[in-house]
């Protein structure tokens, strides 16, 4: 028998006897802690978000909310977890709590009916309270300057302040959360309307400290075990030990299988913390991000040096999610419809793969080698993006889905393109949900190298798009309605760039 | 102003509170049936047995298998009932089913010590069918002539004049998706067996005497052998009027025969697969209008997809008919209704129950033929509405006595939404961009509130009043979010003339109020509302006795009002806890049991004629949206909504109503895609969109970027509590606007008036093809210079 122990509300407790699958959601209702709900068990309606203490991006702790149905409890070893119990400050007996400031808004502006997504809303909107870089009348598109200030970025957002409150509030924040009874509005002003906290405010201070060391960890009931390394040697050697290992980030993809499909591992690896997948490094012909950086860090980290990554992160899942999800994670389960390839193609990016004997350096285009399938070899793990400068001076990320946040795409086209006096000098273009695995639109881009950037070019170019790949018909889209968006992806391009079309 | 609705002296009512649970909530401190294991010992789990087939006879089932799982006690099948083997009212919905009849379709229980074991037992169980073809769509159904129960009627006036009369003559047809309901929290009951070997039973139920009911017959125990209890729920729209009872019913039964607390829960997969939705429905229609516009005939077949079994299907397509006419005189009408019989699940009461269907085909209508009668679309509605004052009546001979809220609400939205400058902001806008188009559209509603059938229009409550001042109030209803405890807290403080402190509420349980109705129809209020009042009525006359004689004065003489009793003329004071010690020392008894029906009501379901409502509840809402020409995206700018409630109860619960409903409305109708496997492989009738990641409902991005909510004010409705209306159900139907500001931009891609269909629900895909005919139209004026009226013309 081995341990495992998570601090909640301030209070440290083992996790036994739970399963090294069992989530972390389980483990607190459990506990007695029922605020945390199940709504989907997939991460999708966000019930059970719950803050957890990270390493920081602008302080040296970040209060993050994550999917508390995805993450096994013993991935949160030696970590420090806060549910919308510990949020309010309980008074004596028979007195009631004294509210968190997002609770209170909450309560006062009729942001709960039912009831029940409320606890886990009221954890999102704590997580977004917390965030350091937000302050009030802040301009959501500072920073979004080009990498090397010349970038022509397309901004399909155009609308982006009806998205962020006076007080900096990001409703992006709350993109995971699905209520079904208040249409949102009073969520809204709530979140809009909450202000800054308190000097004494203990999760406010909280922020000032380390945040909790990851904890080697070996949690093992029954046939099953949990493992987390301190190095990515140690943990390179265990991948050649147990081939049969699932390695796991932010398990928002394991998470789902576990529920959804119950899947049960013998062992399961954890690496979202290892130093060497964290850094993220600006060189002078390259970028390098680590593949265990969640999507949040990234984002917060590159602050728009990469508007192509820029333009994708709002529109990948929702933020509980980009809290957990990884570049490492996309890639390596290999889905056909993840958001994160089409951009990387775009950006011919290359994936720096490891095992115990070493590194190898792969273009992403031809990484993919079938429907979830890759030229990663058992036993290796991808631990960077590299992404070679400089930039295309045109990006542009569009995503047809039926949902414009936290949707899954019916087909997603990523542009990077350079146009030099009216002419396009070069062109890349990666395609997502058209074929087996993302692709690169080869076709397309040798009909717009060398020719003006006209109508013209883009009509003729737009028909050989419309043809590639193989999309298909599903609950999501018609193959007709997904190869006509592949062809208008290209015209809106076009429209955005000449025609100062926001949307 | 009559009884029910007058309001004393500084009511409790009217005073915008936030939720009664509010703080519970934002706390993660209130309970739901499923929270309630954690407090519970010895629980066993209960899992379905699913077959994953639409239908086929069972040949073989065999659960020795399960048993040999670690952790399995017992496996549940049809052999262990004691009583009747049915989960529904109208004994086609076996609970243990010798016959699968849609795919997902349980036909056994496994109960473990845990849930994994229950899980891992169930998949043991091995099943055999004799496979059947299934009928997955509609369109199955009808080609294979598949109906069950009634064919109802609903005939007026005489529609060969009426379309001898007619100018224009449209017909069409209409195919409109259903709606998962989604509540958060899924199906629970928590069954325990108490010392008597009495049921009681925690569960997540809108209608707890039928689960009562349906426990009891299962278990072949008189109803008072078993208690039903709901604390709250998290969300129920209709999905838990009828659907629990069955769930429930396992609960009770493994209880019964293991003697311990059996729970289950369904997951998500299980609830979606499981679980009766909203009612799809297909229409074919033909419709007579006169030159001016004006609707003379209507005829139109309604079917609505009833599932595997009846569940509520009857009143659902009951109430359809009953709202087709909306807010439109339709002199001349005969509307048939049928039911389709398909290998899916039993679908049920959704939010609206056929009426937002009935209605949907009407607006469908209006909003696809006005190009074609070259009026604008708010015109032509306009043109239709009932009239005050003409005694005209609803195809169904019910007269519409509030005809003037129609156009008051039409025209007070028209005002708030500054619509005049916004039509020609947007003309402009769209004159500027080619690529990117903008619409508003304007509809109303007029929703009939009472249960069709007059039975259920009875409601009970239970006041206790303890020695030291404080209050206990009981009643039928069941808590799902909408605050109907928070306003019975207040009719209750309003009647008594007491603080809000001083009223507490306790859980719905059918041992304290019997034979309730559900909650359901938007009811919740009235009903209950009018039972508290009269049994807080009954204590204030005793009381009112107690305080005259300590005051000196005549109790006609007396009021209480915020905790204080005086007689008028007078400046002796008695405070309400030494109001209440002085009865209790009186021996006056401080409890009563209140009731309530609904007056007035009279229905006919044969001729389908008859006034089987109370009143109408009424509303508009005008909506702007834009639409991306490339895609077919398209964004909610702006709402704006009047909505009659009467006077309000409590408005900030109301509001609540008007926006979540809206909200949920513009789900069903542009977003919520439930899609089933209609191939004919193995997969046939599996439901392809069963997990939230690919049933999408509205999140923050379909929520208007700019929402206003305004209620009519001025609006007592004499025949309800208070003066108020119901509020649950109507508001939905207020998101017609969205679909039709959908219609219009994407009718703006094409020539000027241009007309376009518009499937529902109004994907980004469906627009995106909306667009695309509006185009072809576009061109082909264009090549044959031809106008769009001629070429579109019935």
């Amino acid at each position: 028998m081995t341990e495992a122990r998570i601090t909640v509300n301030g209070k440290e407790t083992s996790i036994s006897p739970a399963a090294p699958h069992t989530t972390v959601l389980d483990f607190l209702r459990e506990r007695g802690l029922t605020g945390t709900k199940e709504g989907c068990a997939e991460g999708e309606c966000g019930a059970c978000s719950v803050l957890v203490a990270r390493p920081g991006v602008n302080k040296p702790t970040d209060w993050v909310a994550v999917n508390a149905c995805l993450v096994p409890a013993a991935a949160l070893d030696g970590q420090e977890v806060i549910t919308s119990e510990g949020l309010a400050t309980v008074g004596d007996p028979g007195t009631p709590p004294a509210l968190h400031p997002v609770q209170q808004e909450m309560a006062v502006r009729g942001g709960s009916q039912c009831g029940y997504c409320t606890p886990g809303f009221v954890c999102s909107m704590a997580a977004e309270y917390y965030r350091p870089d937000r302050c009030a009348h802040a301009d959501p598109t500072d920073g979004a300057e080009a990498h090397d200030g010349t970038e022509v970025h397309v901004d399909a957002e155009a609308h982006v302040d009806a998205e962020h409150g006076p007080n900096g509030f990001d409703l992006h924040a709350l993109s995971g959360n699905l209520c079904r009874c208040t249409g949102y509005r009073p969520i809204r002003d709530a979140a809009y309307a909450v202000g800054e906290p308190t000097d004494e405010d203990p999760l406010a201070r909280r922020r000032e400290q380390s945040p909790p060391a990851a904890v080697a960890t070996e949690y093992a009931r029954d046939d099953s075990t949990f493992l987390r390394r301190s190095t990515l040697a140690e943990t390179l050697r265990v991948l050649r030990e147990r081939p049969d290992a699932v390695v796991v980030a932010g398990s928002t993809d394991y998470g789902v299988e576990v529920n959804i499909r119950s899947r049960r591992e013998s062992c399961v690896v954890a690496i979202d913390r290892l130093p060497e997948l964290r850094e993220l490094r600006v060189e002078s012909d390259h970028i390098e991000i680590g593949a265990a950086l969640t999507l949040t860090e990234i984002e917060r980290r590159l602050d728009g040096q990469v508007p192509l990554l820029a333009e994708l992160f709002p529109q990948f899942a929702s933020r509980l999610i980009r809290n957990g999800a990884t570049l490492g994670g996309n890639l390596g389960t290999g889905s056909p419809i993840g958001d994160s390839p089409p951009v990387l193609l775009a950006l011919e990016a290359s994936l720096v793969l490891a095992d115990a004997d070493g590194e190898r350096e792969v273009p992403l285009a031809d990484y993919f080698t079938g429907y979830r399938q890759s030229v990663r070899r058992p036993g290796e793990l991808i631990r960077a993006v590299r992404i070679p400068l400089p930039l295309s001076r045109v990006a542009a990320f569009h995503k047809i889905a039926k949902r414009r946040f936290d949707d899954i795409s019916s087909v997603a086209v990523a542009f990077a393109l350079d146009i030099e006096d009216g002419t396009v000098r070069r062109a890349r273009i990666g395609l997502g949900g058209v074929a087996a695995t993302p692709i690169r639109a080869l076709a397309t881009e040798a009909a717009l190298e060398g020719r003006p950037w006209t109508a013209e070019t883009v009509e003729a170019a737009a028909r050989v798009l419309r043809g590639e790949g193989t999309p298909m018909d599903d609950h999501r889209a018609s193959s007709l309605y997904r190869s006509a968006m592949l062809g208008q992806s290209l015209r809106k391009l076009h429209a955005q760039t000449t025609e100062a079309v926001s949307s | 102003m009559s009884h029910l609705s007058e309001r004393p002296e500084k009511p409790a009512v009217g005073v915008a509170l936030p939720h009664e649970s509010a703080v519970l909530h934002v706390t993660g401190t209130a309970l739901y049936t499923d929270d309630l294991i954690h407090r519970t010992k010895d629980v066993l789990h209960a899992y379905p047995v699913q077959v994953m087939k639409a239908h086929g006879r069972i040949t073989k089932l065999d659960t020795e298998p399960a048993l040999d799982v670690p952790g399995v006690v017992r496996v549940l099948t049809g052999a262990d009932v004691p009583g009747v083997n049915d989960a529904g009212m109208k004994h086609d919905e076996p609970l243990f089913p010798d016959e699968v009849m849609f795919h997902g379709h349980a036909v056994a229980w496994v109960l473990g010590e845990d849930l994994e074991a229950a899980r891992l037992g169930a998949a043991a169980v091995e099943v055999e069918l004799d496979e059947q073809p299934a009928l997955i769509t509609l369109q199955d159904a009808m080609a294979a002539d598949s109906y069950h129960g009634a064919r109802p009627l609903m005939e007026t006036g005489d529609i060969d004049a009426g379309f001898a009369d007619s100018a224009h003559v449209f017909t069409g047809e209409f195919q409109f998706s259903g709606q998962e309901h989604f509540y958060l929290e899924t199906h629970a009951a928590l069954a325990q067996v108490d010392e008597n070997g009495q049921i009681f039973i925690q569960s997540s139920t809108q209608h707890p005497s039928e689960t009562q009911e349906i426990v009891s017959h299962v278990l072949g125990v008189p109803a008072h052998e078993v208690t039903v209890q709901c604390l709250r729920m998290g969300g129920g729209f209709g999905g838990k009027e009828m659907q629990p009872h069955g769930f429930a019913a396992v609960a009770a039964l493994g209880a019964k025969l293991t003697g311990r607390p059996v729970r289950f829960r369904l997951n998500r997969t299980q609830d979606l697969t499981m679980s009766g939705k909203r009612h799809g429905f297909h229409a074919s229609w033909r419709i007579g209008f006169d030159a001016d516009g004006r609707i003379q005939a209507l005829d139109a077949t309604l079917t609505a997809d009833g599932g595997w079994s009846l569940d509520l299907s009857e009143p659902v397509l009951a109430r359809a008919l009953c709202h087709i006419d909306n807010t439109y005189w339709i002199p001349n009408a005969r509307v048939a209704g049928r039911i389709a019989r398909t290998n899916t699940v039993s679908n049920t009461a959704f939010r609206g129950f056929g009426g937002p269907q009935g209605m949907l085909v009407i607006e469908d209508i209006l909003g696809r033929v006005a190009p074609q009668l070259g009026l604008d679309p708010m015109e032509l509605r306009e043109r239709n509405f009932y009239r005050p004052g003409q005694g005209q009546t609803t195809p169904y001979g019910q007269p519409v006595t509030q005809a003037e809220r129609i156009s008051t609400v039409w025209h007070q939205v028209q005002e708030n939404a500054g619509l005049a400058d916004r039509r020609r902001e947007i003309a402009a806008f769209n004159a500027a961009h080619p690529h990117t188009k903008r619409a508003i559209a304007v509809t109303g509603i007029k929703f009939g509130i009472s249960f069709n059938l007059t039975a259920f229009n009875q409601g009970g409550a239970l006041v206790l009043i303890y020695k030291d001042g404080s209050v206990l109030i009981n009643h039928g209803g069941t808590e799902m979010g909408q605050g109907l405890h928070t306003k019975m807290i207040q009719v209750a403080a309003t009647t008594l003339g007491i603080p809000l402190h001083k009223v507490r509420l306790a859980p719905t349980r059918t041992d304290k109020v019997p034979n309730t109705s559900a909650t359901a129809a938007s009811s919740g209020a009235d009903l209950n509302g009018g039972a508290i009042k009269n049994a807080c009525e009954q204590l204030r006359e005793r009381l009112l006795q107690v305080a005259a004689s300590q005051l000196g004065a005549n109790a006609s003489d007396v009021r209480i009002v915020e905790g204080v009793a005086r007689a008028l003329g007078s400046e002796k004071e008695l405070a309400w806890d030494e109001l209440v010690r002085t009865a209790y020392f009186q021996r006056v008894q401080l409890s009563a049991a209140g009731f309530y029906r609904t007056e007035g009501l009279h229905w006919d379901a044969r001729t389908f004629r008859g006034s089987p409502f109370k009143y109408f509840a009424h509303g508009a809402a005008a909506t702007e949206v834009e639409v991306d020409g490339f895609t077919g995206a398209y964004r909610i700018r702006r709402v704006d909504i009047v909505h009659d409630v009467g006077d309000s109860l409590s408005p900030l619960i109301d509001i609540g109503q008007v926006e979540g409903g809206f909200v949920q409305g513009a789900g069903w109708l542009t977003l919520e895609d439930l899609r089933w496997d209609t191939g004919d492989g193995p997969g046939r009738g599996r439901l392809q969109t069963q997990a939230a990641s690919t049933y999408k409902l509205p999140s923050f991005s379909e929520m208007p970027e700019e929402f206003n909510v305004t209620l009519l004010e001025n609006a007592t409705e004499e025949g309800a509590v208070y003066g108020s209306k119901a509020v649950g159900e109507p508001p939905l139907m207020l998101a017609f606007s969205v679909r039709e500001a959908l219609r219009q931009a994407a009718a703006a891609f094409g020539p000027s008036g241009a007309g376009v269909e518009l499937a529902s629900p109004a994907t980004p895909e469906a627009v995106y093809w909306a667009i695309e005919e509006a185009r072809a139209l576009r061109d082909t004026a264009a090549v044959d210079g031809h106008s769009v009226e001629a070429l579109s013309g019935a």
